[in-house]
């Protein structure tokens, strides 16, 4: 669908240099990389809106390097919206259709099938600088939309929201794209995000893709330390959510069982932030819900703070601070319980 | 913007204090103008053919100057608010310039190149516009001084234009053409209008490079000179009065206009 080849765009500050990457139709790509990557100006590149110092960009099988971005049926949603403030949310959604003077019927057509889809249709007299962070994101959704575009493009369209809001909508943006299937190409610095979304992910970093490969490829073996960065420490579990008679749930993966919070049932991936896990050399009494014994096979010293590789198994990395660490007389070999709350495992 | 109106420390009441005297030194002239002014002199001065004409071509020349500096400072500011050239800076600073030099100066300077020595004069006297004593040549003179204020206001106004919102008209389907005139423009709108209104103003409180070019006809200032001269100030004093209140109540009525609705 998307083929962009050798792709080379100068930033100011650094280039983003041979980038090559291949969307296929209908898939949901993730480009991962951290503030700063140039990964808003990769995507303005891909719609024609940044100009490029080399490279080629392919869509369909057709070459649309040089071609207006009014021409190529991508469109964008930014991080922060930019919805027209000069317009109602109704004629922020219908600009685009406006612009090709389609007729009112299919103009209101449109702004039915979309109020309906995204559940706007309450806000459609407003004005933008009225609406929540998440209703502004639904009408940009709506406005890129209106113009059934064949590729759509999201620059961190869950960063600008609250932690609340963003589970709703990434939830949304899943259904969304399993509903309509328009090749969609987003943007993040968050890696639980793009695991949660992403068909595919590369991973942008230095001015260039680190690594391009399905979510699983990508935690389970990142090539370098710079993907490694963004998915190791992270303590990802993929296994089956299941109901426990307690009317708890809890979540089976590797030999083990997380008791989790959550109404969600089925195949998920989990993760427990480092520092939310507390070890102690003797088994805790305590309200957590998780408790495992591990050996500590691994120490990372960062300083004031130390990474703990314990091996359950599976592996957990868990954050301790050097007083910590130094109290309770720490080594590698020794045997540790682990313990943290069932809140703490976070359901993605 | 709630801030709250009491004076909170010394800095804040010295600065009321010196902010006061400049802003009396800006009105009192302008009210003592016009409340000294008898109210029959100045019925009959309005009344007065030489002045309503005065007045009416002053008005007139500088919307002329106005009207061409909107359709050729636009895109200019344009240009300058978006778009990143070698020599911008160097351009920016010499769209000041006008604001700068001395206007009697600027009027030796415009009669220079539009007088018909040279070859720009020359050409619009072979299609039938001449700068000396002409209307012409006061909305030359008009367009000159003032058209900085417009282009300044102008470019800051598409400044504050989030350039994204044209990238999103673009992506939509929007040639470049349309994203300006659907986008860029309307949302720049008001300072466009705000440096208009500013550069009318300014055209027609302009004198010393008007009288350059064109002494006669005479526009408000010239006449308030002329009597000024020749008859004293008892004879200035109404028609400056009249002029004055004319500019005041069309300033008010465009910002009325323009910010209907918020605070002013």
């Amino acid at each position: 669908m998307i083929q962009i080849k050798n792709l080379c765009v100068d930033l100011g500050d650094f280039l983003l240099r041979d980038i090559n990457l291949n969307v296929a139709a209908g898939e949901y790509f993730i480009i991962l990389g951290p503030t700063g990557a140039g990964k808003t100006v990769l995507l303005e590149s891909i719609a024609g809106l940044y100009p490029l110092k080399s490279g080629e960009i392919w869509l369909r099988g057709t070459k649309v390097t040089r071609l207006g971005p009014e021409k190529r049926g991508i469109s964008i949603v930014y991080q922060d919206h930019v919805l027209f403030p000069h317009l109602s949310v109704a004629e922020n959604i219908t600009f685009g259709l406006k612009l090709h003077r389609r007729p009112h019927s299919e103009l209101t057509e449109v702004l039915d099938w979309l109020s309906d889809l995204l559940d706007i249709g309450h806000l459609l007299d407003r004005s933008p600088d009225t609406l929540s962070g998440g209703e502004q994101q639904k009408v940009a959704l709506a406005r890129a939309l209106s113009v059934k575009p064949e590729v759509l493009l999201l620059d961190e369209p869950l960063s600008a929201l609250d932690p609340e809001t963003r589970e709703g909508v990434q939830r949304e943006l899943r259904q969304l794209h399993n509903q309509l299937r328009i090749t969609t190409i987003h943007v993040t610095h968050d890696f639980e995000e793009a695991v949660a979304l992403g068909d595919h992910i590369a991973v942008l970093g230095d001015g260039c893709i680190q690594q391009i490969g399905t979510p699983d490829e990508i935690f389970r073996q990142p090539n370098s330390e710079f993907v490694a960065r963004f998915a190791m420490v992270k303590n990802i579990f993929t296994g089956e959510i299941v109901s426990k008679e307690n009317g708890g749930a809890a979540l089976r993966t590797e030999g083990i069982e997380l008791a989790v919070v959550t109404d969600l049932r089925g195949k998920l991936r989990s993760s427990v932030r480092p520092e939310d896990i507390l070890i102690s050399p003797q088994l805790l009494h305590s309200s957590a819900r998780n408790s495992f014994c591990g050996t500590i096979t691994g120490i990372a010293d960062k300083g004031s703070t130390l990474y703990l590789t314990v091996t359950v198994p599976p592996d957990f990395i868990c954050l301790v601070t050097r007083r910590s660490f130094e109290d309770m007389g720490l080594a590698e070999g020794q045997k540790v319980y682990l313990t943290f709350k069932a809140s703490a495992v976070h359901i993605f | 913007m709630g801030k709250k109106w009491f004076i909170t420390n010394k800095m804040t009441f010295t600065f009321i204090l010196l902010g006061l005297v400049i802003f009396l030194f800006i009105i009192v002239p302008l009210i003592k103008t016009i409340v000294t002014s008898d109210f029959q002199i100045l019925l009959e001065t309005a009344l007065d053919g030489e002045v309503i004409s005065c007045i009416g071509l002053t008005l007139y020349a500088a919307l002329i100057a106005t009207v061409i500096g909107f359709f050729l400072g636009v895109p200019l500011a344009y240009l300058l608010a978006r778009v990143d050239f070698p020599g911008k800076n160097l351009v920016e600073g010499l769209v000041d310039i006008p604001i700068v030099v001395p206007h009697i100066a600027a009027g030796i300077a415009l009669l220079f190149v539009f007088g018909r020595s040279f070859a720009v004069g020359r050409a619009f006297h072979f299609i039938g516009i001449d700068f000396l004593d002409s209307i012409a040549g006061i909305v030359v003179a008009m367009l000159f001084v003032s058209v900085p204020f417009l282009i300044n206001s102008a470019k800051e106004g598409f400044k504050k234009v989030d350039v994204r919102l044209e990238k999103v008209a673009r992506s939509l389907g929007a040639s470049p053409w349309q994203a300006f005139f659907r986008v860029s423009f309307p949302l720049a709108w008001r300072s466009i209008v705000a440096g208009s209104m500013m550069m009318w103003a300014r055209g027609i409180s302009e004198f010393a490079a008007v009288i350059i070019l064109a002494y006669h006809p005479m526009i408000a200032s010239t006449l308030i000179y002329e009597r000024f001269e020749s008859y004293g100030l008892a004879h200035a004093q109404p028609v400056a009065a009249l002029l004055i209140i004319i500019c005041l109540t069309a300033f008010i009525l465009f910002r009325l206009t323009l910010y209907r609705g918020q605070r002013i």
